[in-house]
């Protein structure tokens, strides 16, 4: 019976940490999916990329992983802009029959990153070894490791400080006026174009941050992206488009259902619990977590 | 003008059946009836998402049950695969009721996502019944048939199927009535259309000859697990980049991309070495950015426009 309890604390506890960590990464997807209007495929892969920055600073130049995390995020800023301004901002004038394909779009470029870093650093798994990776925190008789703690931390003070940003600053006022409407934000003098492009390049630095509090805990390699792109969309979705909250609160739910789902059904099905979820939030929710606390 | 059509696909009806005769390698041989596998779940696709507009991520969910049905029957009770042909298409309809249920229910990129999902869930539950399925293990056949000309012709016999199909039921009331959906799913209802139903009539269809090339695909290659049929990307998003290089809602685009796409995917395999797939990535965001209506979609604009100029309209699109 102990025994039991201790697991089931253990449990959710694990799922939890990892919960906030993923919930980094949904975030920059719902700021890009509430400005932009589109699904963005290629998040998974802009989180690998920052990934392998990350690790290129930590095994070349032996800069901490939380470190280079802050090298990681302007090089993934940047490379985010280029990727808006050059390649999906031109399907707005375009003329076609279906409207997915920006969509689309997000796919090619996903598929330019994942082999792109597939050519410069093969398929080998890798991972960044620190001195306090497998360090593990004693809280009675569960163990939580020391780099998911961390991590959880790090990840709540960043949706911390974008939640002030996007409620106090001006830069961040014209962010949300642009997704709520973006023809009135251009009336009332907003660059639209100018903030589309920061929005995706903040996306992708968020993307980029959430790798990097996940390093020390995956194994990395180009494919590893694409878990990502699955989780945080079911996370946005969860949370409700758009909303950061609604992604920060839908991030802890998806950690927490993996988690027990991991533990009480079986590792194989615990991907399928959060695409079930994901379903069932479509169809009778589907305004997300945020309409819960409208109402 | 229709004699011209009429025309322009009995020859091109000719050099399909000729070309197993003049293309005797067995390498080429086998590029061709993967352009064919392709061209039919292309077809298919574009039933449902070009000219209905309801764009599926998922259609590896009833490609990958066309192939397992096939696989199953041999691997419980020993039929031959090829019984899969007619099982695979019959499965394929069965769970597109539910998933039509499902999906339908939602709009645009919902609908795209929700069958994301369940193509997704669908892999992940193939892979973990392992006592059903043999999970990863997958499934390995014996095929009755080597040849490869054979495969090609009963490959070809599907794809023409397909293509009737398709053709018929656009150029029919239903097809205006799918078209209206695409266009405006409020002025459609409001007019009196039942949405859904024709929603679903373009769904039964597009999952019956997918899950018909599903079928002959676990008989061709006779080696089938869970990542390869249910494989979001190398199923469900290629076959939209398929459509979308040909042709989206057009009757041949769906053929001239599968085409263009398998010969494209093989030349760049021989002469670029890793770098194949790299270059072909950029190469879809290349055509998604400059003939966002694929080849055979640009065309009638291209025809569009001389036309208007003859009339002596300024006009561009």
């Amino acid at each position: 019976m102990e025994d039991a309890w201790i697991k089931f604390g253990q449990t959710v506890i694990c799922g939890i940490l990892l919960g906030g960590m993923y919930s980094l990464i949904a975030i920059g997807m719902t700021l890009i999916m509430g400005v932009m209007k589109i699904v963005n495929l290629a998040h998974g892969a802009l989180v690998m990329v920052g990934m392998y920055v990350v690790y290129i600073c930590a095994t070349n130049y032996g800069i901490d992983p939380y470190i280079g995390m802050f090298i990681a995020m302007p090089v993934l800023f940047f490379l985010g802009c280029l990727i808006q301004k050059y390649m999906i901002n031109r399907l707005v004038e375009v003329d076609s029959i279906l409207p997915e394909n920006q969509v689309l779009l997000t796919v090619g470029i996903m598929l330019v990153l994942t082999e792109g870093i597939r050519l410069f650093f093969k398929s080998d798994y890798r991972s960044v070894v620190t001195s306090y990776s497998s360090d593990t925190l004693y809280i009675g008789a569960m163990s939580i490791s020391v780099p998911l703690v961390i991590g959880f931390i790090i990840a709540m003070a960043f949706t911390f400080l974008l939640h002030m940003f996007l409620t106090k600053s001006d830069l961040g006022k014209s962010i949300r006026a642009t997704a709520q409407d973006r023809d009135a934000a251009i009336f009332m003098g907003v660059n639209s174009s100018k903030i589309t492009m920061i929005t995706f390049g903040l996306g992708a630095a968020l993307a980029a941050a959430g790798g990097s509090l996940l390093l020390p805990l995956f194994y990395l390699f180009p494919d590893v992206g694409h878990l990502f792109t699955a989780k945080s969309f079911i996370i946005t979705i969860l949370g409700g488009l758009g909303s950061t909250w609604g992604a920060a609160i839908g991030g802890l739910v998806i950690g927490l259902s993996e988690s027990l789902g991991a533990t009480y059904i079986s590792m194989g099905y615990k991907d399928v619990v959060g695409l079930v979820m994901f379903i069932l939030v479509l169809l009778f929710l589907p305004g997300g977590i945020r309409s819960l606390v409208k109402r | 003008m229709l004699n011209k059509n009429t025309l322009m696909t009995i020859v091109f009806a000719l050099v399909a059946v000729a070309l197993p005769v003049i293309i005797k390698a067995p390498y080429q041989q086998h590029i061709l009836i993967l352009v064919i596998i392709w061209a039919t779940i292309g077809t298919a696709w574009n039933l449902l998402s070009g000219y209905a507009g309801q764009v599926s991520f998922g259609h590896a969910a009833f490609f990958g049950v066309g192939a397992y049905s096939a696989g199953l029957l041999t691997l419980h009770y020993g039929l031959s695969p090829w019984w899969g042909l007619a099982l695979g298409p019959v499965m394929a309809m069965l769970i597109a009721l539910p998933i039509g249920a499902i999906a339908f229910r939602l709009r645009g990129p919902y609908f795209a996502l929700a069958t994301l999902a369940l193509g997704e869930i669908f892999r992940l539950m193939f892979l973990n019944m392992t006592g059903f399925t043999n999970g990863a293990k997958g499934i390995l056949i014996m095929p009755a048939i080597t040849s490869k000309i054979a495969y090609y012709y009963i490959g070809l016999g599907i794809l023409a199927a397909t293509l009737l199909v398709t053709y018929l039921i656009v150029h029919s009331k239903i097809g205006y009535y799918l078209v209206s959906i695409r266009e405006d799913q409020d002025a459609a209802t409001s007019l009196g259309i039942p949405t859904t139903f024709y929603k679903n009539l373009a769904l039964l269809p597009s999952a019956l000859f997918t899950g018909l090339a599903g079928a002959f695909y676990m008989n061709y290659v006779t080696f089938i697990d869970p990542d390869i049929v249910f494989n979001l990307t190398d199923i469900s998003i290629m076959v939209i980049l398929v459509v979308m290089l040909g042709g989206v809602a057009t009757t041949w685009g769906p053929t001239i991309g599968a085409a263009l796409y398998i010969i494209m995917g093989e030349l760049f395999r021989t002469t670029l070495g890793s770098a194949n797939v790299l270059v072909f990535g950029v190469l879809v965001c290349l055509i998604i950015m400059f003939l966002p209506n694929g080849i055979a979609g640009e065309l009638d604009i291209i025809k569009r426009i001389t036309q208007r100029k003859k009339a002596g309209l300024s006009g561009g699109v």
